[in-house]
C-alpha cells in the first residue's frame, strides 16, 4: 500500500505527511512536481507549506505543475487524494473542490490545538472516524478561510460534502465554520488543518489525525 | 561616472575619497593606504569600511571575547567540532549525530522596518546553520520590547512578531521558544535577537575556507540587488540620531520562498559532495564571503564581478561588494564537480553562476568590465581590522544604585493584599501569556518538536527511533544585569542552564548574544566587560563551552543606554526525548506532592515585583551559586531517568508563585500549597532566588525522591499537592483557575488587539 506525497518548491509538511503515512502503516513515496509519473502509488497527499512561496495566490502556481496534470486525471477515475492547508488550497486552484480559501479574518497567521467535528465518515479519508467525531487536531496557516457563494454552500450542505466543521470560536472566518470538503465521489478531501501532525503523542497534541491515514488504507484495500 | 581601478588609485594618491561618511576613523583610512602602500579604489574603500565596521570586526568587543578561549573546550555531550570563528559552534552529540546552534542580533534594522528587519534576521541565522552543513531543525526568538503601553510598541512589536512567523513559518521550521520582555529603555532600540538550531551527521561538517588552486568559486541563490547596501556601517554600528535622513533603503528584504529552496539546494549539494567550502552572505554581502574564504584558505582567489547576476543593472561595482541581498550563498567546487553542482542547483530553480576561483597569488582580486578595482592581502580585510582597547570604568552612580535595595519597599501581608498582588503580577506585561506572539509561529511542522514554548526549553527530537534529542533555552534578566553586570550575566546563564535541565536534557554548550549600548561609553563598556567577565567564570565552573554568538553595540536612544541585555542560550542533549519532564500539572497527577527545591531568601531587588508594584530598580540582584545550581541539574535529570517526576518548573521571573500559575494553567490542574516552615507567604510566592525548581512527584516516588535530595544535602522542602481547579495558598486566600486564566490571557490581546 503506497501513498504519496507531492513535493512542490515551498512544501514545508511533506516530510510529516510521509512520517504520518508511515505511522498509519502505509509505504510512503515522495513525488516530485516536476515527474508527472505518480510512481504506482493507491492515494495522493497534498501537503502543507508555501508552494512557489504563494506570493500570487495561495496554490495558484502548484496547479500547473506536471504532477498535478495526471493527478488530476486520476482523482476523476477515483484516486484518493488529501489536500492539506496548502494542498487544500491546491485542489481549490484545480477545480477538484469547489471555493476558495482567503486570508484569515483576523489577518494573522495563526497555530492552535483546534476542535473539530466529523461531519462525513464516509469519504475515502475519514472512514475510519465515528459519525460526528469529535477530534482536536493542529490548525496552522494564513489563508485559511473558506469561502464559496451561498448556491455552493448549500449544494455542499445538501450533499453532505462538508467533511470537517470548526468546534467552538470560528478561528479564521471561513464560512458556516467549514474546516474540510470532498468532491462529489468522495475521494478527494480538501482540509486546513493538519492531521499528519497529529499521529504521535510525543509530538503532537493528540493522535487524532491518524485517523485520515488508516481510513485511506481501508478505502483502497475495499476498491 | 569612470571605475576607479589599481592603477587610477596608484596614479592619483590625492583624490579626497569619502572614509568618514563610511563610518572610518582617520587612524583606520590611513592604516588602510599603509597596507596597500596607496591609496584604495573606491571598491576597496568599500569593502574595509564595511569589514572593519563594528557589527563585521568585533573591534571593540574583541580584547574582551577573546577570554571565552579560556574556556575548556569539551562539552558533558561530546567534543565541539568548530568553534568561535567559524560561521557557528559544533558539537558531538553522539551516535554519529553533531549539532550546531547560534544566536544573533537584527536589532536596529527591526527598529527601523520591523517586519523586513525581523524576517532577515531569522534568515540570516538560518543560512548560517546550513553554511556548517546542517539542516535547520528549529528556531527561537528572544524579542525585547518598550513598555507594553507605549505607542511606539504598537508599531514595533506586531511587524516584529509576523516577520519572525512569516519567515521562519514559510522556511518550515518551528519555533519552539525564545521570550517576550517589556522594559522602557528598550522603547526606541527594540531587541531582535534569533536562535537557529541544526543537525548534521559528523561525516557532513562543512568549514568556510577556499582551498584548492584552480577550484571555482560559485554564487547561487538570490540576485543581487541595491537593498541593504551599507546595512553594516550604518545601520549596525552607529546610533540613531533625531532628524538624519531615513535609513529605510539600508534594511534588507526577504524572501522566505527563496531562502526554502536554498535550504534543500544546498542540503543536496552537500550528500552529493560537490562542496569543498561554503559560506552565506549575510552583513557586508560579497565582501565578506570572498574576503572570509579566500583568508581561511590558500589565500588568493578571483573574482569577475560582471558575472554576478543582478536584480538591477545600474548597480556599481562598489555597491555589488555591499549589497546584502538576501538568500545567497558562495561555494567553492573542483572543476569536476561543477556540472553537477549546477545541474542540482537547476532542479530547484536556483540560480548559479561561475563568479571566479581560488589562486595561489595570496591576493583577493577582483575585476569589473576588465580592469581590476581591487587587489588587497585578503586577511587584512577580514581578519586584521583595528582593534580598540575601549576604556571601560564602573559607573560612579552603581554604588548608589545597589544601596537602595528592594527589600526596604512595603510589601503585602494580608491575605487579601497578597492575592491582589499574584492577580496583579500574573496580569503584567512580563508574566503574561505570550500565545499572541508565540501562536503566530509554527510550533509544529517537522514533526518532532517535543517541547515548545511555554515550557522551560523547546525540546527537538534528533533520531526517530533511538529517541537522541537536544533542548534548547533562552534567558536574560537585564535588570539584575543592569544591578550587577557580572552576576547579571552569571545568572542569566545559570537560569538557561536550569532551563534545560528541568526538562530532563544536560545541558551542554553556550551561544550568547551581547546586546549593550555604545561601547565609547566607559560605563557601558565597563557593562560588557563585566557580563563576558561573569559568562567566562560561569561557564569554566560548569564545565561548558562558548560555542558562539554575537556582540550588538549601539543599542540606545540619545544617551540612555538599554539595559545590559547578555542573551545565553544553553543547549542540552538528551538521551530519551520519551522522558523529557514538561511543566504542566495534568488530570493524571492530581495528588502529586510538590517539592520546591532549592533555598529561598530575602531577594527582590531587581524583581518583577519591585518592578511592578513600585516601579523600582536598585539593589543588588540574587545571589548566584553555579555550584548548587549543578546539583539541582544533577537531581533533576535522574529524576527524569528514573521517573520520579512528572511535571518541573523553574523559578525564576515573578517567584513560586509565577511557577506555580503557569504549570496549573498549562495542565489545567490547580494545586493547594502553603509554605515551608521559617519562610513568610510573600516571600514564599515573590522571592525570586536563583537556583529553584518547582517538581511534582508521584507519591509512589516520593521516599526515593527525597532520599535522593537527602544524600546529596541539597535543600527541598514540601510546598503542597497537585489538586482541583484553584490556586489553594493555604491560610491566604484561594483564586480559581477560571480567574487566573483570565487575568493571565487578556493583557496582550487587549493592548495589541
Amino acid at each position: 500500500m503506497k501513498i504519496g506525497v507531492v513535493t512542490f518548491p515551498g512544501s514545508l509538511d511533506d516530510a510529516d505527511a510521509r512520517r504520518a503515512a508511515a505511522v498509519a502503516g502505509a509505504e510512503p513515496v515522495a513525488l516530485w512536481h516536476a515527474d508527472a509519473d505518480l510512481h504506482g502509488v493507491d492515494a495522493v497527499v497534498l501537503p502543507g507549506g508555501f508552494s512557489y512561496g504563494d506570493y500570487l495566490r495561495a496554490g495558484a502556481i502548484s496547479r500547473f505543475a506536471p504532477v498535478m496534470e495526471t493527478i488530476i486525471k486520476k482523482a476523476g477515475e477515483g484516486l484518493p487524494v488529501l489536500g492539506i492547508c496548502n494542498g487544500f488550497q491546491v485542489l481549490c486552484e484545480s477545480h477538484l473542490l469547489p471555493g476558495a480559501l482567503i486570508k484569515n479574518h483576523h489577518r494573522k497567521f495563526l497555530c492552535k490545538d483546534q476542535p473539530l467535528r466529523i461531519e462525513n465518515n464516509r469519504t475515502a479519508w475519514t472512514s475510519d472516524y465515528d459519525a460526528n467525531h469529535e477530534i482536536t487536531i493542529v490548525l496552522k496557516n494564513q489563508d485559511g478561510s473558506y469561502v464559496a457563494d451561498e448556491a455552493t454552500l448549500d449544494r455542499l450542505e445538501g450533499e453532505g460534502r462538508v467533511v470537517a466543521r470548526y468546534l467552538g470560536e470560528n478561528p479564521n472566518g471561513s464560512y458556516r465554520d467549514i474546516a474540510g470538503i470532498s468532491n462529489e465521489r468522495g475521494n478527494v478531501v480538501g482540509l486546513m488543518p493538519h492531521p499528519e501532525h497529529c499521529v504521535e503523542t510525543l509530538t503532537g497534541p493528540t493522535t487524532d489525525g491518524l485517523g485520515f491515514f488508516t481510513s485511506v488504507l481501508k478505502a483502497v484495500v475495499a476498491s | 561616472m569612470s571605475t576607479d581601478t589599481v592603477s587610477n588609485a596608484t596614479s592619483t594618491p590625492d583624490v579626497e575619497q569619502p572614509w568618514a561618511e563610511l563610518g572610518l576613523k582617520p587612524d583606520e583610512y590611513q592604516r588602510i593606504r599603509d597596507i596597500l602602500d596607496r591609496r584604495p579604489t573606491s571598491c576597496e574603500l568599500a569593502m574595509y569600511s564595511v569589514m572593519w565596521s563594528e557589527h563585521c570586526s568585533y573591534k571593540s568587543s574583541k580584547v574582551h571575547l577573546r577570554k571565552f578561549g579560556e574556556i575548556p573546550q569539551e562539552t558533558p555531550a561530546g567534543k565541539m567540532l568548530a568553534g568561535i570563528g567559524e560561521n557557528a559552534g559544533v558539537i558531538d552529540i553522539g551516535e554519529g549525530y553533531a549539532v550546531t546552534f547560534k544566536v544573533e542580533s537584527h536589532n536596529h534594522p527591526s527598529y527601523v522596518e520591523p517586519y523586513q528587519g525581523a524576517a532577515t534576521g531569522v534568515g540570516g541565522i538560518v543560512r548560517d546553520i546550513l553554511a556548517m552543513g546542517a539542516r535547520p531543525v528549529a528556531v527561537m526568538d528572544p524579542l525585547r520590547f518598550g513598555p507594553l503601553d507605549a505607542p511606539d510598541t504598537k508599531r514595533v512589536l506586531p511587524g516584529i512578531v509576523s516577520g519572525v512567523g512569516g519567515y521562519g513559518n514559510s522556511l518550515g521550521l518551528p519555533n519552539i521558544g525564545g521570550e517576550v520582555v517589556f522594559d522602557p529603555t528598550y522603547a526606541g532600540n527594540p531587541l531582535v535577537n534569533a536562535l537557529c538550531v541544526g543537525v548534521m551527521r559528523h561525516e557532513d561538517l562543512h568549514l568556510a575556507n577556499a582551498t584548492g588552486v584552480g577550484n571555482q568559486i560559485i554564487l547561487y541563490g538570490a540576485k543581487t540587488g541595491g537593498d541593504g547596501i551599507g546595512g553594516v556601517s550604518v545601520l549596525a554600528s552607529e546610533t540613531f540620531a533625531e532628524g538624519g535622513p531615513t535609513k529605510r533603503p539600508a534594511v534588507q528584504v526577504g524572501d522566505p520562498f527563496m531562502e526554502k529552496l536554498l535550504i534543500e539546494c544546498t542540503l543536496e549539494l552537500f550528500q552529493a559532495h560537490v562542496v569543498e567550502g561554503i559560506q552565506d552572505l549575510g552583513g557586508a554581502g560579497l565582501s565578506c564571503a570572498t574576503s572570509e574564504l579566500a583568508s581561511a584558505g590558500e589565500g588568493g582567489m578571483y573574482v569577475s564581478l560582471d558575472k554576478v547576476p543582478l536584480r538591477d543593472a545600474s548597480l556599481a561595482p562598489e555597491e555589488i561588494l555591499m549589497s546584502e541581498s538576501q538568500e545567497r550563498m558562495m561555494a567553492v567546487v573542483t572543476p569536476e564537480n561543477v556540472e553537477a553542482f549546477l545541474k542540482i542547483c537547476a532542479k530547484w530553480d536556483v540560480q548559479a553562476d561561475v563568479i571566479g576561483e581560488v589562486t595561489d597569488t595570496g591576493r583577493l582580486q577582483i575585476d569589473w568590465h576588465g580592469e581590476r578595482v581591487v587587489d588587497v592581502p585578503p586577511r587584512t580585510v577580514a581578519h586584521e581590522g583595528p582593534v580598540y582597547e575601549r576604556p571601560y570604568e564602573r559607573p560612579a552612580w552603581q554604588d548608589e544604585l545597589q544601596a537602595d535595595g528592594a527589600e526596604k519597599l512595603p510589601r503585602a501581608t494580608s491575605s487579601s493584599e497578597l492575592r491582589d498582588t499574584l492577580l496583579k503580577l500574573v496580569a503584567s506585561p512580563n508574566l503574561c501569556d505570550k500565545s499572541w506572539v508565540t501562536d503566530q509561529y509554527d510550533r509544529y511542522v517537522l514533526g518532532n518538536s517535543v517541547l515548545a514554548q511555554p515550557e522551560d526549553s523547546g525540546m527537538i527530537r534528533v533520531d526517530e527511533t533511538s529517541g537522541l534529542g537536544v533542548a534548547v533555552s533562552t534567558d536574560c534578566n537585564g535588570r539584575f544585569a543592569k544591578l550587577d553586570p557580572y552576576t547579571g550575566a552569571k545568572l542569566a546563564l545559570a537560569e538557561s542552564y536550569r532551563n534545560v535541565a528541568t526538562t530532563g536534557a544536560r545541558p551542554a554548550a553556550v551561544t550568547d548574544c551581547l546586546n549593550f549600548g555604545s561601547p565609547e561609553d566607559p560605563a557601558v563598556m565597563w557593562q560588557f566587560a563585566e557580563a563576558i567577565r561573569g559568562l567566562v567564570d560561569g561557564c569554566i565552573e560548569l564545565g561548558i563551552p562558548v560555542t558562539g554568538g554575537n556582540v550588538s553595540f549601539y543599542n540606545q536612544t540619545g544617551e540612555t543606554p538599554i539595559l545590559p541585555t547578555p542573551v545565553v542560550g544553553v543547549l542540552g542533549v538528551i538521551d530519551d526525548v520519551t522522558r523529557r519532564t514538561p511543566i504542566g500539572f495534568t488530570t493524571e497527577m492530581e495528588g502529586h506532592q510538590l517539592y520546591l527545591l532549592g533555598e529561598t531568601e530575602e531577594e527582590l531587588s531587581g524583581s518583577e515585583w519591585a518592578h511592578v508594584v513600585h516601579g523600582h530598580l536598585g539593589g543588588r540582584p540574587p545571589a548566584v551559586d553555579l555550584a548548587a545550581e549543578q546539583q539541582l541539574a544533577d537531581i533533576l535529570i535522574n529524576a527524569s531517568r528514573d521517573g520520579l517526576i512528572d511535571a518541573a518548573h523553574d523559578v525564576s521571573d515573578g517567584g513560586v508563585a509565577q511557577t506555580l500559575v503557569e504549570s496549573a494553567l498549562r495542565g489545567g490542574v490547580g494545586a493547594r500549597v502553603w509554605a515551608p516552615d521559617g519562610l513568610d507567604a510573600f516571600l514564599f510566592l515573590f522571592a525570586e532566588s536563583a537556583g529553584r525548581v518547582v517538581v511534582a512527584v508521584p507519591r509512589t516516588e516520593e521516599v526515593r525522591f527525597t532520599d535522593m535530595c537527602t544524600a546529596r544535602r541539597f535543600p527541598h522542602a514540601k510546598i503542597g499537592v497537585i489538586a482541583g481547579d484553584t490556586l489553594d495558598v493555604q491560610d491566604q486566600f484561594e483564586i480559581p483557575l477560571s480567574e487566573l486564566r483570565e487575568a493571565w490571557t487578556q493583557t496582550l490581546p487587549a493592548a495589541l488587539g
